[in-house]
Parts: C-alpha cells; sequence; structure tokens
C-alpha cells in the first residue's frame, strides 16, 4: 500500500466563516496503480492533489504515505518526503527558464544531497528515458511544449519516486504532444511506476487503469479505466 | 558555490537593474575610499614634511609667557643671558643630542633691500656649526671661515628663495645686499642636502611656511649685533640622534637652558602650557620667561588629528549612502521575490528546504553588494589617483580599508537582504505555484 486516505477533511477559513472543500476522502492506492482523478472546476481536486503531494495538510483525517504519517510533519520533513516519494508534473512544466534541460532535470537530486558527478549521470539517464539525450543542453525556451513536459516528467522520475503526481499534464498541450506524453505515462506504468493523474479531459483519464470523479468534495465513483462512463 | 553561479547569472540577467541597484552602493564605498586614501596621503605628507626629512633638527627657543620672545620689538631680557660657548659640550652630553648651534633670528627682515628690490625672509645670526646642523650645503661661493667671525666681516650667505627674490636671474655671488643701511657682500649660495622643509614655530607657519616662505640668509653671528643687537639670547638647534630621540633631545636642551640661562629663577617646566592655564607657580616664580622645544613630533600627530576628524565626518556623510543603497538592494530583493514566486514554489515542491530558499537569496543579495563594494573600491581608487594628480594632495591606497569596504557591502547584503530571503523561504508553495 503506496497511498492510504482515511476520512480526510480539508476546510478553508474565509474570514469567519470555515468553507468545506474535500468532505470525508478515503482513497487507497496500491503500488504500480495508474489511476485518474477527474472532476470539474471547484470540485476541490487542486486542493486533493496539494494533500497527495504534501504541500499542504489536512484539516481531519490521517494520511499514510508509503507507511509514514503525513499529519504529523513539519515543513522540512515534508520538504525532505516530496523529495524522496513524489515526483510532481505540473500543467505549466515550471521548468526554471536560466537553466539547461539536464540542470532542471538534476535539480531535486541538489536537494537530495547527490553529489554532482552523479547528478548528472542520473539526470542524463531520466532524459534518455524521455527521449531527450539529444537535447540535454538545451535552455526551455528552445525546446517545444511537449519537449518542455518530457524535461519535466524526467525531473519527476530522476529521485525515483514512490508516485508520480501529475496535475493537467497535457492542459498545455496539442493533441500530437498530448498522446506522446500519454505513452511516457503508460511505459512508465507498465514499468511498474504509482500514478495518478489529475484531468478533466475523459480521453486521457480513460488511459489510467482506474478512474476516480470528485464533485463537490466528494469522492464519488470508482470504476475501471476505459469503461468511457460520464461526462464532467 | 551553485548558489554564487546562479546569483552572478540574475544578476547578468537584469545587467541594468542590478547596476542601479548597486549604484548607491558603489557610489558609498567609492567616496569612502577616496576619503581614506586622502586622510592617509596627507597625514603621510606631514609627517614626512615634519620629521622625515633625515635632518632630526628640533628647535629651542626662549618663550615668554605661551609665546616665542620676538626680539623685533623687545629688548634682550635683563635675566636672560646670552648661552656661552662653554654650554655647547654639556648640550651635547645630553642624551639624544648629537650636535648644537646657537643662532639669532628674525623671521621677518625689515630693512633688508637689493637695489630697488627687498627682502621678507627670515634672517640668522648663525655659529659655524649651523650649516652642519640644519643640513645645509654650499651650492655655489665659499662657506664662512673663522676669520668672517673674528672679525666680524659683512657678509652673507643666501639661499635659493632669497636670491631669486634679490638677484632674479643674476649671479648673486659678491652683490651687496644692505641690512638697515649696512652693506653685506654675498659669498655664498646654501642649499638644503635633503628636501626644503619649512621653519616651523607653529600650525600657522606649517601653512604659512610651507609655500610662501620669502627665503633665508645668514650671516656670521659676531657680526649680527652691526644690524641689530649686542646680548640677543640665541635659539639653539638641536640635531637628535635619530627621530625617536627628537622629542627627548629638544626637552633635554629646553629644561638644561631653562635652568642655567635664566636668572634667579626656579626650574620651569619645558612643557607648552595650554591655553589659558598659566599655572600659579609659574607667576609666583617671578620669571616669565623659559627655553622650550618645538616638539614637530607632537605637531604631526596634532595635524593629522585635525585631517583625520574633519575626513571622518565626511566618512559618516558617505555611510548615509551605503544605508540608502541598502535600501535599495532589500527593495529590488522584494521585487525578485515576488516575480520568482513561481521558481519558489517549485524549489519548494521540489525538496527545497527554507533555510536553502534563504539562502538563495542571501547569497544573491550579498553577491549583489560585495560586486557594489568591490566596483566602488576600483572607482575610488581611480578618483583618488585623479585627485592626486590633479590637485597634488597625495594619496595613499589603504588595503585594510579595501578589504573593510568590500567586507561591509557584503554584511550590507545579508542584512538588507534578510526580510526579502525570510519572506520567499515562508512562501507556502500552494500559493506560489497557483499564481502565474
Amino acid at each position: 500500500m503506496i497511498l492510504q486516505l482515511e476520512h480526510i477533511y480539508k476546510n478553508y477559513s474565509r474570514g469567519k466563516n470555515s468553507v468545506p472543500v474535500l468532505k470525508d476522502i478515503c482513497l487507497q492506492v496500491e503500488k504500480g496503480e495508474y489511476l485518474a482523478i477527474m472532476g470539474p472546476s471547484g470540485s476541490g481536486k487542486t486542493t486533493l492533489m496539494n494533500l497527495i503531494g504534501c504541500l499542504d495538510v489536512a484539516s481531519e483525517g490521517s494520511y499514510l504515505l508509503d507507511g509514514q504519517d503525513i499529519g504529523a510533519m513539519d515543513d522540512n520533513a515534508l520538504a525532505d518526503i516530496r523529495n524522496k516519494y513524489i515526483g510532481f508534473v505540473f500543467q505549466n512544466f515550471y521548468l526554471l527558464p536560466k537553466m539547461t534541460a539536464l540542470d532542471n532535470v538534476a535539480l531535486p537530486l541538489l536537494y537530495a544531497g547527490v553529489p554532482q558527478k552523479q547528478r548528472r549521470e542520473r539526470a542524463a539517464e531520466a532524459l534518455k528515458s524521455v527521449g531527450l539525450e539529444d537535447r540535454m543542453n538545451f535552455m526551455p525556451n528552445q525546446l517545444s511544449g511537449g519537449q518542455c513536459q518530457r524535461v519535466a516528467i524526467a525531473r519527476a522520475i530522476v529521485t525515483n519516486p514512490s508516485l508520480l503526481l501529475a496535475d493537467e499534464p497535457t492542459g498545455a498541450l496539442d493533441t500530437t504532444s498530448g498522446n506522446q506524453i500519454m505513452d511516457i505515462f503508460h511505459s512508465l506504468s507498465e514499468n511498474g511506476m504509482t500514478i495518478i493523474m489529475i484531468t478533466h479531459e475523459q480521453a486521457v483519464a480513460e488511459r489510467a487503469n482506474k478512474i476516480y470523479r470528485i464533485l463537490d468534495g466528494c469522492l464519488i465513483t470508482d470504476m475501471e479505466g476505459g469503461s468511457g462512463d460520464g461526462e464532467s | 558555490m551553485e548558489n554564487i553561479r546562479l546569483a552572478f547569472q540574475g544578476i547578468w540577467g537584469h545587467k541594468m537593474r542590478s547596476v542601479l541597484t548597486m549604484l548607491g552602493i558603489i557610489i558609498g564605498i567609492a567616496s569612502i575610499i577616496t576619503i581614506v586614501s586622502t586622510i592617509k596621503g596627507t597625514n603621510e605628507q606631514i609627517k614626512q614634511n615634519l620629521i622625515g626629512s633625515g635632518s632630526n633638527v628640533v628647535t629651542v627657543q626662549l618663550y615668554e609667557d605661551s609665546y616665542v620672545y620676538d626680539m623685533s620689538y623687545n629688548s634682550p631680557p635683563a635675566e636672560v643671558s646670552v648661552i656661552e660657548e662653554q654650554v655647547r659640550a654639556e648640550l651635547e652630553a645630553l642624551d639624544g643630542v648629537e650636535k648644537v648651534s646657537f643662532y639669532t633670528s628674525r623671521q621677518w627682515s625689515d630693512g633688508v633691500s637689493a637695489g630697488k628690490l627687498s627682502f621678507s625672509g627670515g634672517v640668522f645670526g648663525v655659529d659655524s656649526a649651523y650649516m652642519e646642523v640644519n643640513d645645509y650645503h654650499i651650492s655655489y661661493g665659499r662657506n664662512f671661515s673663522s676669520e668672517d667671525y673674528d672679525n666680524f666681516r659683512k657678509v652673507l650667505l643666501i639661499d635659493k628663495k632669497a636670491a631669486a627674490s634679490l638677484f632674479p636671474g643674476e649671479y648673486p655671488i659678491g652683490k651687496t645686499v644692505e641690512m638697515q643701511g649696512e652693506p653685506f657682500t654675498v659669498i655664498g649660495m646654501v642649499e638644503k642636502g635633503t628636501a626644503f622643509v619649512p621653519h616651523i614655530t607653529s600650525f600657522e607657519d606649517y601653512y604659512m611656511y610651507t609655500d610662501t616662505s620669502g627665503g633665508s640668509m645668514f650671516m656670521p653671528y659676531t657680526s649680527w649685533p652691526i644690524v641689530y643687537r649686542f646680548d640677543e639670547p640665541q635659539s639653539v638647534a638641536v640635531r637628535a640622534e635619530s627621530t625617536d630621540a627628537m622629542t627627548k633631545a629638544g626637552k633635554g636642551v629646553a629644561d638644561y637652558l631653562s635652568e642655567s640661562q635664566i636668572a634667579g629663577d626656579d626650574f620651569v617646566s619645558s612643557e607648552v602650557p595650554e591655553e589659558g592655564a598659566e599655572t600659579e607657580g609659574e607667576e609666583l616664580s617671578g620669571s616669565r620667561f623659559s627655553y622650550r622645544s618645538e616638539d614637530l613630533l607632537e605637531q604631526a600627530q596634532q595635524l593629522q588629528e585635525m585631517s583625520s576628524s574633519t575626513n571622518q565626518q565626511l566618512i559618516w556623510i558617505a555611510s548615509i549612502s551605503l544605508l540608502v543603497g541598502g535600501i535599495g538592494v532589500m527593495n529590488i530583493m522584494l521585487v525578485s521575490v515576488t516575480e520568482r514566486t513561481n521558481e519558489i514554489g517549485l524549489k519548494k515542491a521540489l525538496g527545497a528546504k527554507k533555510r536553502r530558499i534563504r539562502f538563495q537569496f542571501l547569497t544573491e543579495a550579498s553577491v549583489l553588494t560585495s560586486l557594489g563594494g568591490i566596483i566602488g573600491v576600483i572607482i575610488g581608487i581611480a578618483l583618488a589617483e585623479l585627485i592626486s594628480k590633479t590637485n597634488g594632495i597625495p594619496v595613499a591606497i589603504s588595503v585594510p580599508a579595501i578589504v573593510i569596504s568590500v567586507v561591509f557591502s557584503m554584511i550590507i547584503g545579508l542584512v538588507f537582504g534578510l526580510v526579502p530571503a525570510v519572506k520567499a523561504a515562508n512562501l507556502n508553495p500552494i500559493d506560489a505555484l497557483r499564481r502565474d
């Protein structure tokens, strides 16, 4: 069991009022699972992703990641958890514009305290696995959107995380590049990577093994991927 | 190291902004370096002028109360006797004293002329040791002979400046100078062995004599009464064994003379009393006279303190520019934090700890200000050299000042970078990533 969310609540306070965003979320993810979470905007899917990504902590409930209780951790411990266990892929890539592709990919290893020589080797390997071995020393502005997202994926997997967390990974891409990205996720999944993908595109979600739906802060359906059921 | 490299990249990426940000620091450091260099240069010049001439000569003069007794307007005081020849050996036996010379003088000559030109420098009646003690050399003509002394000959030695003012463009030797109506013949020209060192008796003299001294002329002391008075108590030029012995030698001679030359009088300290603080003991002792030494070392230090204290105020003013520069750095770093919210959010998401983010921004701020400091030092040195070239003010570059300046500008970066760095480190990664 990689991920275990039990009765998670999350409230945001707006002035005196406390607005519930997530209500009684229970979610268990096994190692090697590939699942998609769908939901319209405002449904709380970003909040859920932040919780799973250890960028935020729940108001109530317990969250175990690889057996560790996240709720009890301070900022620095959370930073370590993110660094070791989670790889992030964002809609807007978030590559640092003044670094080469290789340096961007090596960045998480710097925070993990890996020596420079190893950092470069591992980053090069990760870039190779997303098919960008000939673009290592390119700056982000010399790369296409699809290539940027592949660099971002390389950065996410370079630390060998337990969980790959993707937030609308194809949202900023055209269909062809989007499909390439989805193919990479597919092959990562086949190699045993646990992937949670947040999206509002049905076609993208259908590549996953499992689809969850979130509506008004509740995780409501649980179905096998590829069923083609439901609209958002 | 990685951070420093990134900081340089950031600075290079915003050249215009970085230069403007650094400007306050650059100006502050540059002015401080310029001021410090000028102070140091001036101090070294003062020291060289006053004591570094190599002649190590201290002047011991007769004082009435706290003023040099001026023989131009006063008769020789009855209780002060003329220094006899046998005193010389006793003075030269004093600790630190190498050689002494007795002389009488007028600081501003009166009634000295050649043709239509008149002379307004100093006139000295000197013994045969004078030229050696004061490091004068005969450049043309001859020195005084024992016959000149024995026969009260009306002969003169003059220096370059005196020659220039009385005999411009002429060979002065053999020419006649009228001294209070008495014709004197110039028999030689003298020149200081080392650089010209003005005859200094006070601060005012220092400023007056540095450039505008009218020169000096010398006659045998035996001929002095022909023009001036009989039995004038002499001043003493004391050549000390070393620069460090000057103070001791001067005071020793002054004390000895005060005791032996001033009649019916208890010993009076050779220390120059402070203005308005004349001791009652002195009044009671009956005599208002004493011999005192001109302590050039002390004067040099006082002059140095004077120039340092005015310049220290300038340094404080320059420091305000550093403060303003620091605030500018803080401002631009805050802007930079806001601009780079996404970057900070991403780094935190990837596992960067607060400490690392804080350190990154502190490094950036201090690299920025250190760079400003280094540029400021370079500009300051260039300015100081320029000032020394154009104004003739001597300049000495102070290495400690340079090191302190650069370190200080780095500290400014750390201090004023702290607020932006803490702000960056405390950004919530969720908020930071959400912004676009």
